[in-house]
């Protein structure tokens, strides 16, 4: 299978944090219309798309938000200040650049700090080199939210860039709708919104579509780092299926029928034993009278920071695990 | 079994009866001389050909455990440790009171109700208290007493590759091995000795080894093993499964390196692995017998215990087997007199 | 038939860490199926147990839950020596598991210990210090190599632990945070099979509550209840809490006041209480309860909710304490309530 690394970097580019995902929502669409039978954007801004059959009704679910800062405030010679749209780590944050959805583009930087281990958001501000208070109000307004700004980076093994998260999930879902051939099933792929502020997106497309399976596709931590807390998930050791984390303990029989598909198929992978973070198996399987529910990650470091990093070997592991679960009758 | 009849039972230092009357069951019959002293060590003589010097081998019989010091209205029992015990150890745990052997626990303030900053604390003996099911101090007072020696609940249990669970291996294993040697070894004189109350300052053993005035001594003990991964080698004392260790120096002794050299060619005379006691931390009945009336001789040989102290200690039975052959060497080498 | 003491062992002597519940369907289904005429699971592995009313015309269905998960551990990683690391399930007190047997659910179930540091080789200032979980490992006593084929990463671990009599009614054991309940339930539906009853009763032994009530929301959803009771357990007083937080063991099961709880329900279940001259505490929780009864209250339009309180001694440690006479007296109210309501005055109590 090869890299498709266009289409990765074209995903990680497109602007779209939580609550504002048109954008790359409209580039995803545009991506997968002609391989899908059905195609829709629900009330919340998910994008379904459907390959109809006679099976089981599955939903694959992989977010296309990314996090962001909201500006809250505008002083008079034009400094912004901001607050976190999901998970957004202050020192990450010192010294990063980042771009509004009209393209204006912002540095940040902090306060004169007499200890930097008391560095928080509050003492952090936006500096987009104008003039005055009027100035920056003709280019943003409080309420926008701007991301980080930075380059996609890729080698043999490796793709770092922000916001892997969850574009690479939804990089594997495009790149499983496209292979897939022959499936019994009922495939519903659902492109979330609002994953970063509390898997919003997947709990109502969850309750329309009624499931019988779910399946997230998100990143997932790293141990093999330097001093890296105890975690058995590595980089280039194979897609990751996912025993639990903080959201959801994975219904064991889909899970063992996940390990199968891929012994079967000789695709390597690794068992995950999160202990923090969520995915939107964590709303999907509680929707209504419950939904056997799985995720398939694609092992991750320094998530949430600009130079997030994912092994290519894994994505393309990911892809096939996805493809040929997709392609089997899914009896638990 | 016998290993498993020794942890089983309640021996708490200073209460060593119920284990002392399973030795002495064991090895009637088998010894020439035995006698129970003023403190409670029981001292067996077994008479063969006549040696130039004499030889005892020791076991402590006591184990660590809890003393009720109170009764709470409520009908709580209070209670302190009875030797070095790691407080943090205790919650959670099953344990018998008293002569009755009455099933109580060791509870804990749920986790809900605890601030954050308490879980990083160490529960300290004051918050502990023994749960024995009743509601009144007066209820408590038919089943148990100020006083009473608390043990551990816990059985004997094999698992993995040849390790064994239960409480008190420090240091039933070392009596296990003493029983056994008094009952097979046959034409060699030599004493053999379970000592009391070593656990709470080695009490017994200065009284024993003055009655017995041995030249040479063998303690035998199970020692601390703390073999986890990522631990700087130098700073592990003694692996499991890698042989009998024996020791250098611990608080109490610095032992004889002639007869250690002399221990240590036998074994690799025998193809018997063995392995140093690497750490001086701890210390046992040694530091007793060896600076009694003119001295002795000592050396110590243990069978490694991890978890030592608690009631999960762990040993190999591998690591057993080859400190019994160890010992029957050496005595087999005491018995032509090259000791 | 088994009797609720036996029944109790087998469920506290048995694994249920949340989300790997399934061990315990077997004996619950097969004592439950003497009384039920209709057992079933769902798709998260709630099991779900009916009980027809009679003369039910308007077909009032009241749920009865328990949750069946326990607190627990998780392989997490496996070292070079064969020790296992491990996370944990649900609100568990490091402190709690230092020494502890354990059983590895791997291929097989594997004995294993929870190692400590000897105290010999401690410095003065780490006794006073908690152990992390982190610092800790299980030894089932195998070389790397077989323990990589028994275990494997995300493999459940539970306390090992024998289900004791202490003196009196009172027993000891691991996880009777809710084993008590679905004990309660057992007595409950068999008191019910001698008396009169017009609702179809739902016994349901929810999954996954330790880790956000999370059987509790599917089941409720499917059954769509008009009241629904969730019998959990409740922090039994010992000297060191406040009298406020805690109910007596002995004294009967606690009953709920507070928003999660339907007041018009509340009120019948004191008056039948009295009726019957069956003893009963009170227990306030003005929020949400962290019980099933929370799910439950919120599932679609909303269900009016109740929750009866076992008293239990050290939640969440392996040695919870609980009176047989509690849960006895738990089930016997909750079988009376039941059989007091019918359609005619279901209205009157539901009204505000």
């Amino acid at each position: 299978m090869k890299f498709n690394s266009n289409l990765l970097k074209k995903l990680v580019t497109v602007y779209g944090p939580s609550g504002n995902e048109g954008k790359i929502r409209e580039v995803i669409e545009k991506e997968i219309k002609d391989y899908v039978d059905d195609i829709f954007v629900d009330d919340l801004g998910n994008l379904i798309a459907r390959k109809k059959g006679n099976g089981k009704r599955v939903m694959v679910a992989a977010h296309m938000d990314q996090i962001g800062l909201m500006i809250t405030h505008i002083d008079d010679k034009g400094f912004l200040r901001f607050t976190n749209v999901g998970g957004i780590n202050p020192y990450t944050s010192l010294s990063q650049q980042v771009v509004f959805e009209n393209g204006i583009i912002g540095v940040i930087s902090s306060e004169p700090m007499e200890d930097m281990a008391k560095l928080k958001l509050e003492n952090l501000f936006i500096d987009i080199g104008v003039k005055s208070k009027e100035e920056a109000e003709k280019l943003v307004n409080i309420g926008d939210i701007c991301v980080y700004r930075s380059e996609y980076g890729e080698n043999d093994n490796v793709v770092f860039s922000k916001c892997l998260d969850d574009r690479v999930g939804c990089f594997v879902a495009i790149e499983a709708i496209k292979q897939l051939k022959d499936s019994n099933n009922d495939l519903y792929f659902v492109f979330t919104v609002q994953e970063e502020v509390g898997l919003r997106g997947a709990k109502t497309s969850a309750y329309r579509i009624e499931p019988e399976i779910g399946i997230a596709i998100d990143v997932t931590g790293s141990g093999d780092t330097p001093k890296a807390k105890p975690f058995a998930v590595g980089l280039g050791k194979g897609t990751a299926i996912k025993v639990k984390d903080n959201s959801v303990l994975t219904h064991p029989k889909l899970r063992q029928f996940m390990v199968e598909v891929a012994k079967e198929n000789n695709i390597p992978y690794q068992m995950e034993v999160l202990e923090f973070g969520g995915t939107d198996s964590g709303a999907i399987h509680l929707t209504k009278e419950g939904v056997p529910s799985g995720v398939i990650s694609i092992p991750t470091r320094y998530i949430h920071s600009t130079v997030e990093m994912s092994s290519k070997e894994d994505i393309i592991n990911s892809i096939k695990l996805l493809v040929k679960i997709l392609e089997r009758d899914i009896e638990i | 079994m016998l290993l498993k009849r020794l942890t089983e039972a309640s021996g708490v230092s200073g209460n060593e009866k119920e284990v002392r009357q399973i030795i002495l069951e064991e090895i009637r019959g088998f010894v020439d001389h035995v006698s129970i002293d003023r403190l409670g060590n029981l001292i067996a003589y077994k008479e063969g050909k006549k040696a130039s010097k004499k030889l005892m081998i020791t076991a402590h019989m006591d184990e660590v455990g809890l003393m009720i010091t109170h009764i709470e209205d409520s009908g709580l029992l209070k209670f302190i440790p009875v030797g070095g015990i790691d407080k943090r150890i205790l919650v959670s745990k099953p344990v018998l009171v008293g002569k009755n052997k009455v099933f109580g626990v060791i509870g804990a303030k749920p986790i809900h109700l605890q601030k954050r900053e308490e879980w990083k604390k160490a529960l300290d003996l004051d918050q502990l208290y023994i749960d024995i099911g009743v509601d009144s101090k007066e209820e408590a007072e038919k089943l148990v007493n100020v006083g009473d020696y608390v043990a551990f609940y816990s059985k004997y249990m094999e698992f993995g590759d040849n390790l064994v669970k239960a409480k008190a291996l420090d240091n039933r294993v070392g009596c296990s091995l003493l029983v056994e040697l008094l009952k097979e070894v046959k034409d060699i004189s030599f004493y053999g000795v379970f000592t009391v109350m070593e656990e709470v300052g080695l009490i017994g053993a200065g009284p024993a080894a003055y009655s017995v005035n041995p030249d040479i001594s063998i303690i035998l003990e199970g020692t601390l093993c703390y073999d986890v991964p990522k631990l700087d080698e130098h700073l592990i004392p003694t692996y499991i499964n890698k042989g009998p260790a024996i020791s250098l120096m611990d608080r109490t002794t610095l032992f004889d390196m002639d007869f250690r050299k002399k221990i240590v060619g036998i074994a690799e005379k025998n193809n018997i692995p063995y392995q140093y006691r690497k750490t001086t931390m701890g210390g046992n009945d040694s530091g007793k017998i060896h600076t009694t009336k003119e001295g002795s001789i000592t050396a110590t040989i243990s069978v490694p215990c991890r978890n030592i102290h608690s009631p999960t200690s762990v040993m190999s039975k591998k690591d057993y087997e080859n400190t019994y052959k160890l010992l029957k060497a050496i005595l087999s080498e005491y018995e032509k007199g090259e000791l | 038939m088994l009797e609720v003491k036996e029944f109790l062992k087998i469920l506290s002597e048995g694994s249920s860490i949340s989300g790997h519940e399934f061990r315990l369907n077997d004996i619950i289904i097969s004592t439950f199926s003497d009384y039920a005429d209709h057992i079933s699971t769902d798709s998260l592995g709630n099991l779900i147990a009916v009980k027809k009313g009679k003369n039910n015309s308007s077909n009032i269905k009241i749920m009865v839950a328990a949750h069946m998960d326990e607190i627990g551990l998780m392989v997490k990683d496996i070292e070079d020596n064969g020790f296992i690391r491990f996370t944990s399930v649900g609100g568990i007190d490091p402190r709690t598991i230092v020494g502890q047997e354990v059983i590895v659910h791997g291929s097989e179930d594997l004995f294993g210990v929870i190692g400590s540091k000897p105290p010999h080789l401690q410095e003065e200032s780490e006794v006073n210090k908690a152990i992390k979980i982190d610092d800790m490992f299980i030894d089932i006593g195998y070389p790397k190599e077989l323990v990589e084929k028994l275990v494997k990463v995300g493999d459940p671990i539970t306390i090992n632990r024998e289900f004791k009599a202490l003196q009196g009614s009172r027993f000891t054991g691991k996880a009777l945070d809710d084993k008590a309940g679905i004990a309660a339930l057992l007595e409950c539906i068999k008191e019910l099979s001698h008396i009169n009853h017009e609702s179809d009763v739902y016994f349901v032994a929810t999954v996954q509550e330790e880790v956000g009530t999370r059987g509790a929301f599917t089941s409720t959803y499917k059954i769509n209840p008009n009241i629904g009771i969730a019998i959990d357990v409740g922090f039994g007083s010992t000297p060191e809490l406040p009298k406020s937080a805690t109910i007596d063991l002995g004294k009967g099961p606690g009953i709920t006041i507070g928003g999660n709880i339907h007041p018009g329900l509340r009120e019948k279940l004191v008056e039948v209480a009295k009726e019957y001259n069956i003893p009963f505490q009170i227990e306030v929780s003005p929020g949400p309860t962290g019980t099933d009864a929370r799910a439950m209250q919120i599932t679609r339009e909303g269900v009016p909710a109740l929750c009866l309180s076992i008293p239990l001694r050290y939640m969440h440690t392996s040695v919870e304490v609980v009176d047989m006479k509690d849960v006895k007296n738990t089930a016997k109210l909750l079988a009376f309530f039941i059989a007091s309501i019918t359609s005619e005055n279901l209205e009157g109590l539901l009204c505000y």
